[in-house]
Parts: C-alpha cells; sequence; structure tokens
C-alpha cells in the first residue's frame, strides 16, 4: 500500500454534519465527521447502529433517507468538489464513480426485473453500452461476481436466488461502470457465515483486482479486521478514533473501542465461556447433588426426531422434504445445548418440535424422563408452563399495543396465576431479574431499544417458573455490545434459577460464549457434537471446519487482539 | 395452468347458475303480476279482461308451477335464449345485443379514462419534489370517490353543454356525445384507482431495492415508472377488477342522466314493467362479465408480478 500513501484522497469527507427531522425539530445523526479514503485503499467504518455509520455512507452518494439534510461540510471525490453537486450532477456520480453494495440482499433487488437486466441498466444509464452490448456484458459481470451458469442467472428473477447469489447480483450491479469507489453498508450481515465469507473474500479479491476502493460499513470489528487497511470508528456520529487496522485495535485508545474490541464475539478467546464462576457451585445451592457432565438424568431428552414437510406437486420432484433428520441429543438440568447451523438446517424446525409447535413425523421427546412426544389437551398446557420460548426478533415478538407489564404478566393471566396484585409484583420483580427499571411496566414496546425489548421477552418467558427456555436466535438481531450483555444476563439466569437452555444460533462466535455442548445441524442431520472447544478446536467434520473458518475475526487473532 | 383456467371456468359456471336461480326467486316472489302490468301498458289502474289475462299467461307459461316454469327458464338461458320481452315481444338476448355496443362504448371509454387519470393522479401525487403539492395532490382522491355520478354527470352538463356548448348535453351521436358520460363515468372510479395506487407507490418508493436503483444513478422518471410503478399496481389491478363491475352500474345511472339509450336503460325500463325475460338475460350477462373480468385480472397477476404463481392456491387479493 506504499504507493498509494503518495497520492490525494480519493474521497475526501470535511466536517460533515446530517441531520434529520424529528417531530418538530432535527435530530442531528453526523456530527462533523472528517475522513479520507485513498485509491485502492479499503476503509471500515465500524459503530454501532445509532453511530451514524449508514447515515454517513448514504450522504457520500447525496442518498440520505426522507427527512435528511447535510447541514454542512465538505465531499470532495477525486479532486472535485461534490457539495453543491445538482441531482442531475449526482445521477452521474452515482453507479459511475461511486457504487453501492446494500445492506439486505433480499429486499435490495426489484423483484419484477430479471436480474441481468438489472446489471444491463447500470451501463445504460451511463451511456457505457447500448442495449443489446449491455445485455452480454451483464452476463460477463454476473460471472465475475460469482454466479454459476451467469447466461441462465441473469434470465432469472431474484425470488428464484438465494441471499447470496442475490448479493452477488449487486456485486455485479455496483461493479458494472467501474467505480473508483465502492461503499459496502453491511454487505454481508443478512448472510449465513459460510456465505458471509464468500461474499467478502469476493468483494476483496474483485475490488483489489480492479483498484478500486472500499468504504466497508460494518458493525462487527472482526470483519473490518479482516478486511480493512484502515478504520475508522464512530460514535453518536463522532470519529473516536482511526488508524491503520493494527493500530486501532492493537493499541486502541478510545474506551468506546476498548468496548466494542471486547464485545465483538469473533474476537474473544477461543475457549472464552461466559461467567465461568457461576459454573462452579451447583445449581440450586450446596447439598443438590448434581452430577457432573453427562451423567445428570436429563432434562430433555431428544430420540430420532424427524420432520417432513409435503412439497408442493412437481413433475419428477421429490414429495417431501426431510427438515429434521434423525436428530437426537440431551439436556441436562442447569445446562446449555446449542444447535448450530445456517438458515434451512433443520435447527429452528427441531427447537419447534421440542416446543411441541410441531409434531415430529418420528422420534421421542422426553421431558424429565416423561414421553411428552404426543400429549395433549391439559397435559400440553402443563408441558407450555415449563417450557418457554424467545424469538430472535424482539421488533416483531412483542404485541405493539400491550405495555410491557401486560407483554410480561401475559402467561400469568393465562394460566391464572395470581391475583392483580401479585402479577403486579411479579412483573417487577422479573424486570429487576433482567435489570430493566420498573419504570417501563408503562410502556410499550416502541418505547425501547432492541435489546429492552429483548429483556422484556426473555422476562415473559421468565415468568412461568420454566425449566427448559428455548433461545431462537435471541441475539442475532442485536448491536455487538448488547449481545454482549444479554449473553451476560442469560448465564447469569441460568445460575441462579438453574434455568435449562436450547440455544439456536448460526453464529458459532456466539455459541462459544454460552453453551455446554454444541451441536452442528447440517441439511436436517446432526453432524457433529461435542464442547465448544472440541468443535472449534478440533472440528472433525468438513462442513463444521467450514463453518470455523468462517467466523470473522482471523486476522485480528493472528496480531494477538482479544477482548 | 390449463388446469387453473378450467376449474375457473367451472367456479364461474356456478356463479352464472347462482345469479340466474336467486334473480328468478326474487323475481317470482315479487307482489305485482307482470302479466298486468303487461296488458295494462305501464298504465295504471285499468281494469283488464281477466280471459285476457289467462290467455297471455298461457302464452308466456306463466300459469304453471313455479319449479317448471324454473326449469323451463334454466334450459332456456343455457341456450342463451331468456324468451320473449313481455312489453316489446322481441327476443330478449336480442334486445340486449341492440344496445349492448352503445353501452360497450361507454364502459370501455369510461375504462380506459378511469386508469388514464387514476394512474395519472397518483403519479403526480407522488413524482413531484414539492412536499406540499404531493400532499395537495393526495388530497384529490378522497374527494373524487365522494363524488355521487349523477351530481357530476348534471354537472359536467351544466357547464360544457349550456354554458360553453362545448359538447351534446344528450344522445348517443358519435364521440362528441360520448366524452361527458365516460368523463362522468370515469370520475369516481379513477379516484379510487388513484387512492390505492398513489398509497402503494408511497409505500414501494420506500423499498430497498429503489434506492439500489438511485444508487445506480436512475433518475425520477425511470425511478417511478421502470421500477415502482409495476411492483405497486397489484392492488390497482384488484380494484381494476371490480370497477368494471362499477362502471357496468354507473352506466345506468349516466345513461338516464345523459338520456342515452344502452343497457342502463333497458334494464332500468325492464325491471319497471317486471319484464322477467328481459331482467334475467341483463342480470346472467352482467355476472358473466363479473366472471370474465376476474378470471382476466387473475391472469393478469403473474404477468405483471413473478412472484405470483396460479399453481398454488388462487391469489388472496
Amino acid at each position: 500500500m506504499g504507493t498509494v500513501a503518495e497520492q490525494g484522497p480519493l474521497l475526501s469527507v470535511e466536517d460533515l454534519r446530517v441531520s434529520y427531522r424529528s417531530g418538530e425539530g432535527r435530530a442531528d445523526a453526523v456530527r462533523g465527521v472528517t475522513l479520507e479514503v485513498r485509491p485502492g485503499e479499503v476503509v471500515a467504518l465500524v459503530g454501532e447502529s445509532g453511530s451514524g455509520k449508514s447515515t454517513l455512507a448514504h450522504a457520500v452518494i447525496h442518498l440520505l433517507a426522507r427527512g435528511g439534510r447535510v447541514d454542512g461540510g465538505r465531499l470532495r471525490f477525486g479532486g472535485e468538489d461534490l457539495t453543491g453537486l445538482s441531482e442531475q450532477q449526482w445521477r452521474e456520480v452515482r453507479g459511475r464513480d461511486i457504487g453501492l453494495v446494500p445492506q439486505d440482499p433480499t429486499v435490495s433487488l426489484n423483484p419484477v426485473m430479471r436480474v441481468g437486466a438489472q446489471v444491463a441498466e447500470v451501463l445504460v444509464l451511463h451511456g457505457l453500452a447500448g442495449r443489446r452490448q449491455a445485455r452480454a456484458r451483464a452476463v460477463e459481470l454476473l460471472g465475475e461476481a460469482g454466479l454459476d451458469r451467469p447466461e441462465v442467472r441473469a434470465r432469472q428473477y431474484p425470488t428464484e436466488l438465494s441471499g447470496g447469489m442475490r448479493q452477488r447480483v449487486l456485486i455485479a450491479v455496483a461493479l458494472a461502470a467501474r467505480p473508483r469507489l465502492v461503499i459496502a453498508d453491511e454487505p454481508t450481515s443478512a448472510l449465513d457465515v459460510t456465505v458471509q465469507r464468500g461474499i467478502l473474500d469476493h468483494i476483496a479479491a474483485l475490488t483489489s483486482t480492479l483498484g478500486t476502493a472500499v468504504l466497508l460499513i460494518t458493525h462487527d470489528l472482526g470483519v473490518a479486521a479482516d478486511r480493512a487497511d484502515r478504520i475508522v470508528v464512530l460514535q453518536h456520529g463522532q470519529v473516536v478514533e482511526h488508524g491503520p487496522t493494527a493500530h486501532v485495535l492493537g493499541a486502541p485508545r478510545h474506551p468506546y473501542t476498548r468496548a466494542l474490541i471486547a464485545a465483538a464475539p469473533s474476537l474473544a478467546d477461543i475457549p472464552g465461556r461466559r461467567a465461568p464462576a457461576a459454573r462452579t457451585e451447583p445449581v440450586g445451592g450446596p447439598g443438590s447433588a448434581l452430577p457432573d457432565d453427562g451423567r445428570a438424568a436429563p432434562l430433555l431428552s431428544a430420540r430420532g426426531l424427524v420432520k417432513e414437510f409435503a412439497l408442493p406437486r412437481t413433475a419428477g420432484g421429490a414429495r417431501t422434504l426431510r427438515a429434521v433428520d434423525e436428530v437426537s441429543f440431551e439436556i441436562p438440568p442447569g445446562r446449555t445445548f446449542a444447535l448450530v447451523g445456517e438458515s434451512g438446517s433443520g435447527k429452528s424446525t427441531t427447537a419447534r418440535l421440542v416446543l411441541r409447535l410441531e409434531q415430529p413425523t418420528s422420534g421421542t421427546v422426553h421431558l424429565d424422563g416423561a414421553d411428552v412426544t404426543r400429549v395433549s389437551g391439559e397435559r400440553l398446557r402443563r408441558l407450555r408452563r415449563r417450557v418457554q420460548v424467545v424469538y430472535q426478533s424482539p421488533y416483531a415478538s412483542l404485541d405493539p399495543r400491550f405495555t410491557v407489564e401486560r407483554v410480561i404478566a401475559e402467561p400469568l393471566r393465562a394460566f391464572r396465576v395470581g391475583d392483580a396484585a401479585t402479577r403486579a409484583a411479579r412483573v417487577c420483580e422479573l424486570l429487576d431479574r433482567v435489570a430493566l427499571p420498573a419504570g417501563v411496566a408503562g410502556r410499550l414496546p416502541a418505547e425501547l431499544s432492541g435489546g429492552q425489548r429483548q429483556r422484556v421477552a426473555i422476562a415473559r418467558a421468565l415468568a412461568l417458573h420454566p425449566d427448559l427456555v428455548v433461545l431462537d436466535e435471541p441475539v442475532s438481531a442485536l448491536d455487538v455490545s448488547v449481545q454482549a450483555q444479554i449473553l451476560d444476563l442469560l448465564a447469569e439466569l441460568q445460575a441462579e434459577h438453574g434455568l435449562s437452555y436450547l440455544f439456536i444460533s448460526h453464529d458459532l462466535a456466539v455459541v462459544r460464549q454460552i453453551a455446554d455442548e454444541v451441536g452442528v445441524m447440517h441439511r436436517g442431520r446432526l453432524v457433529e457434537r461435542g464442547t465448544p472447544e472440541q468443535v472449534l478446536l478440533d472440528p472433525r467434520q468438513a462442513y463444521t471446519r467450514e463453518l470455523v473458518e468462517a467466523v470473522p475475526g482471523r486476522r485480528a487473532r493472528a496480531l494477538g487482539v482479544s477482548g | 395452468m390449463t388446469r387453473y383456467v378450467l376449474r375457473r371456468l367451472a367456479q364461474g359456471a356456478v356463479v352464472l347458475w347462482a345469479a340466474f336461480t336467486v334473480t328468478f326467486a326474487i323475481l317470482y316472489l315479487l307482489p305485482s303480476d307482470p302479466v298486468e302490468l303487461m296488458a295494462s301498458g305501464g298504465g295504471e289502474q285499468s281494469v283488464i279482461d281477466p280471459a285476457l289475462l289467462a290467455e297471455l299467461r298461457a302464452e308466456h307459461g306463466l300459469d304453471r308451477p313455479p319449479l317448471a316454469q324454473y326449469l323451463h327458464a334454466l334450459g332456456g338461458a343455457a341456450r342463451l335464449d331468456f324468451g320473449r320481452s313481455y312489453q316489446s315481444d322481441a327476443p330478449a338476448t336480442s334486445l340486449i345485443l341492440d344496445v349492448l355496443p352503445q353501452t360497450l362504448q361507454l364502459t370501455v371509454a369510461g375504462l380506459a379514462l378511469s386508469v388514464l387519470l387514476g394512474v395519472g393522479l397518483a403519479v403526480a401525487s407522488t413524482y413531484p419534489r414539492t412536499r406540499w403539492l404531493r400532499h395537495a395532490l393526495a388530497a384529490l382522491p378522497p374527494l373524487g370517490v365522494s363524488l355521487p355520478v349523477f351530481w357530476v354527470g348534471l354537472m359536467l352538463v351544466q357547464v360544457f353543454s349550456f354554458q360553453w356548448r362545448l359538447f351534446p348535453a344528450i344522445g348517443n351521436d358519435g364521440l362528441a356525445s360520448l366524452v361527458l358520460p365516460a368523463v362522468a363515468l370515469a370520475l369516481p372510479t379513477s379516484a379510487s384507482i388513484a387512492q390505492l395506487l398513489a398509497r402503494s407507490l408511497r409505500q414501494t418508493l420506500a423499498e430497498p431495492y429503489i434506492e439500489t436503483a438511485r444508487a445506480k444513478g436512475t433518475g425520477r422518471a425511470r425511478v417511478h415508472f421502470r421500477h415502482a410503478l409495476r411492483n405497486a399496481s397489484i392492488p390497482a389491478l384488484t380494484v381494476l377488477g371490480v370497477s368494471v363491475g362499477q362502471l357496468l352500474s354507473g352506466a345506468v345511472v349516466t345513461e338516464t342522466v345523459f338520456s342515452r339509450v344502452g343497457l342502463g336503460r333497458l334494464t332500468i325500463s325492464a325491471v319497471n314493467t317486471q319484464d322477467i325475460p328481459v331482467v334475467m338475460a341483463v342480470v346472467v350477462f352482467s355476472a358473466l362479465v363479473f366472471v370474465v373480468v376476474a378470471l382476466a385480472v387473475d391472469l393478469l397477476y403473474p404477468l405483471v408480478d413473478p412472484r405470483i404463481s396460479l399453481r398454488r392456491a388462487p391469489v388472496a387479493a
């Protein structure tokens, strides 16, 4: 990168300020940010949601959401001042000089246009090719972005492609006009880990071949560590730290950077489990003889679970889909069993079978030695009390019209536990348990942050004193530092109440912080089981190795950075 | 696909049969006697010879038991023969076919205008960069929906015929006479299309793929017409299908206001004189139009949006 440093900056942002209309006044989102991207350089912009990183990225291509306004500062690109450009002039910059790889590929392609046409559009718009030429070129670009059989793909609609394939289409769109800068806005956070890695590798390879500079927006320091030449850390709309990747990660000066590094799951020490102190104390206090791992009578045991779904009839196609295929595991009291796998691997279906929200095609589920596979009526209701669930998105799993108090008290009401006064007292106690102030009881979910909402969902799950809590990706929708807090809370609650967890996740980095035992699922089968250390350090299956290698942050670990 | 169409056609046949049967039952239960109306020529309180009434009853098969009458009528209807009009003695089917071209002109012109005005207004209320202008234009459709067709018709006649003398107020003479009725007919329908499409457009314009399009360097016009409009048009297409029915019933009022010959006027006089064969023919014809339009709209969905497939359950729209 030595030659690069001597050239002038490609993009320079000076004292940029952006605000959004909010209520009567305006809320500042970016407060005087100055940064540079040199030609061919990869700069990572790191921060949590609300730090202003995405707003900054959109301000650079003059595409702020409605109500957004640039209040001051300068934007220069390749020596030219972009500050006063007209909308017409901006149109020529966008796509041709600066490309954008958006956040969520599943919603970022026009669903009624063939993907080839969406790539070709860029070339036609900027007068780089005629219609017919552009179509042929689009196929080449799709191939270059790593799609197999690009000539077939070009004629498909976005819904016919997987998330990873769609992100490759968007990469082809962003690079079609050979821009000098690409803004990648959390380009992989909506994708599976193994797919993430392939996409990031591909962006890196392509941009370095083409000499394209990249402004990479991410909340994951591990990703930034692997990919960036320099890192810029953003908090509350201001740059708190910036410098070469090794400096920022190796010798962070600002406390916020240190907190981010500590929170990043992908940067944690490999055999690192939360709250190990709580482990040594046997559950239920002294005297309750909890045998060592494995020899305890399991609280939950699943034997040979199979779930098949009927497929829509197609000529020559399979009639059923085996979503879960002969899956067996057990969870001792007070322990955490984690199921890891990508979307479609059958881990959520397994959780639904355990919760008895879905009837297995074959196999059994035992709770405390009793077969609960086919219980119904009153016995099923009793089972519901003992097994509770926390869902992935606290934005969707809380009724938006219920107050927090009503959300948490609902299971109590459903099971006619106590009267209004004792329920209110129990809600207060639960709020305290999940470290929320009693004042939130009267609020609506929309008034709380994502982390607070997830705490409410956890309080609701604990209301009936369950024995087993199924946690279905409980932290994937949250910011990294909030993730760490929620994982700490879960570990604490487990130690206090002797809870058993079935923890579903796609993220090995998160799992190794909470699980006693890990099961890796692939295409409906449990392909590998073991302690987190065994699975992460000595994976026996090729698929598990692939998963482990996909966890970002290798470069940071090599640098000796850890949380 | 073929199987889907065949299933839908079978369902359509059931709808037609139900429309026929329900109408027959209602007309049969009406207290007044069509034969008396027939003999009196629509005039009131004339005393008619009972022998003549009996003769007329026998002639039109009205003296047979109701079930026999129903089966006879149903058998005829299946062959598109609804019998002869009690009033003019012409076959009901040919009465409809005589006036159909006039009504067809009116509804097709009304439909075309509705789509043009509706899409135009919807785009106009999302396209301008000026916020107050967008808001002002977005307030128009609710106003338009609440305008009654007859009032719009009368206003149009007042202004364009009597004051400015641009178009004839009544009649069926060529294109000029079609303008005012078509506009009167189209205004409320275009307003409901505009209202739905505008809302759907606003939602679509906030979708991430619109940002992708803009990040490519797409201009405002291309974003609207190439990317947003097609994605936003499904709800409007559903309304369009329903509006064909609205336009048919609107034609009854419009044809009366503008004194035009057509299906609407035929329906009114047939109902007033309890001319059962003509009423039955009109009802079955209208039901047929509904069935065909609904099928056409459903077949259009997958062409507009490739995510909609006809092999699965019928589209919930």
